[in-house]
């Protein structure tokens, strides 16, 4: 004969499962999924390998950014946003490898100068056409004056030749 | 007057700035085109905080020598140099010599598993925004430096060393160069 256990007891042990199954649930479902190498590219692109001459992080073929690309994938597990990785490549290996500088110090020419050069360029060019409308037109060659005693002589000359004189 | 070009502010101001456009262009270009700090010059002091978080700061090293040396873990030619480098250590940290690893555009658990893979136990830390390594002009890894006790650069290393005597050389002519 075997004792039947208290009821307390198997509402208890219930309710341990229950809450111990919810924990594994919840503890399965926090492990974030690996992020794509899409995902990873998609950051990357926006990056610039910091040690070869302008070679965009999701393309660059050395080793050194096959690392820079695993580390985007590490810091996506955890959660970090797409700026905030941009801001640790900026803090760890300087402005060079965003694909857009930031607008301080120097930087600001690149922003500044080729709309200046525009503006300055229609200025220039709406200047020299202002200049050519200003400019005189050339009057048209006068016709032969009639007042020029030689061709005076030669028209009477000819009207003679057909009067037949 | 006639046939003569009128000044006027506008175009002044166009010259203006072509000029400082042009300004801004050659001094780049003429930084560019230094080249790594030459001997003899003052060299860059700077500050780095190690893997191990111990902050470091050359100005506070006067009257030693100090060698630098970049490096990377994706830098196949460090690791010729990565033992020597540190059994030069080891045999001059005694004799008023600093050592101190600059590791250049680097992932961190790589660049551990790089220090534990060559036993290196001279500090080591990331060069954050690629402070130092601009200072000193460098254009790629390895280079070392090794700095005077008066704060000049006596000696500067590109590429790797070839031998563990090539770095001992350079160092005992720093040593000389501070005692005499």
């Amino acid at each position: 004969m075997t004792a039947r256990p208290p009821l307390t007891l198997v509402f208890l042990a219930a309710i341990a499962a229950i809450g111990l199954s919810a924990a594994v649930s919840r503890s399965a479902q926090a492990q974030p999924p690996t992020p794509s190498d899409n995902q990873v590219n998609q950051v990357a692109s926006q990056l610039y390998c910091p040690v070869c001459e302008n070679v965009p992080l999701d393309v660059c073929p050395t080793q050194a950014c096959a690392q820079w690309r695993e580390l985007i994938r590490e810091k996506l597990a955890a959660g970090w946003s797409d700026d905030q990785i941009k801001q640790y490549f900026v803090t760890q290996y300087g402005d060079r490898v965003l694909a857009t500088p930031p607008a301080h110090g120097l930087n600001w020419l690149v922003y500044v100068l080729p709309p200046v050069a525009i503006l300055v360029g229609v200025g220039i060019l709406a200047g020299v056409l202002r200049s050519w409308r200003r400019s005189p037109v050339p009057e048209p060659a006068a016709p032969p004056s009639t007042e020029d005693p030689y061709v005076r002589q030669m028209e009477e000359e000819l009207k003679r030749r057909e009067r037949g004189e | 007057m006639q046939g003569g070009r009128r000044f006027t502010w506008g175009t002044g101001a166009i010259w203006l700035l072509l000029l400082a456009f042009l300004l801004l262009l050659f001094f780049g270009l003429r930084r560019t085109q230094q080249g790594p700090v030459q001997p003899g010059a003052p060299a860059p002091q700077f500050s780095l905080t190690t893997f191990d978080g111990q902050d470091l700061d050359t100005t506070h090293m006067r009257g030693q020598v100090i060698l630098v040396n970049f490096w990377a873990s994706w830098c196949v030619p460090c690791e010729q140099e990565a033992a020597e480098l540190q059994q030069a250590y080891e045999n001059y940290k005694d004799k008023g010599v600093v050592f101190i690893g600059v590791n250049y555009v680097d992932t961190e658990p790589e660049a551990l598993d790089y220090m534990a893979r060559f036993d290196i136990t001279y500090p080591n830390g990331p060069d954050l925004g690629t402070r130092i390594s601009q200072a000193y002009r460098i254009r790629g890894v390895p280079e070392t430096y090794i700095m005077g006790a008066n704060g000049n650069l006596v000696e500067a290393k590109i590429g790797p060393y070839a031998s563990l005597a090539e770095i001992q050389a350079s160092l005992d002519r720093a040593l000389g160069s501070t005692t005499e």
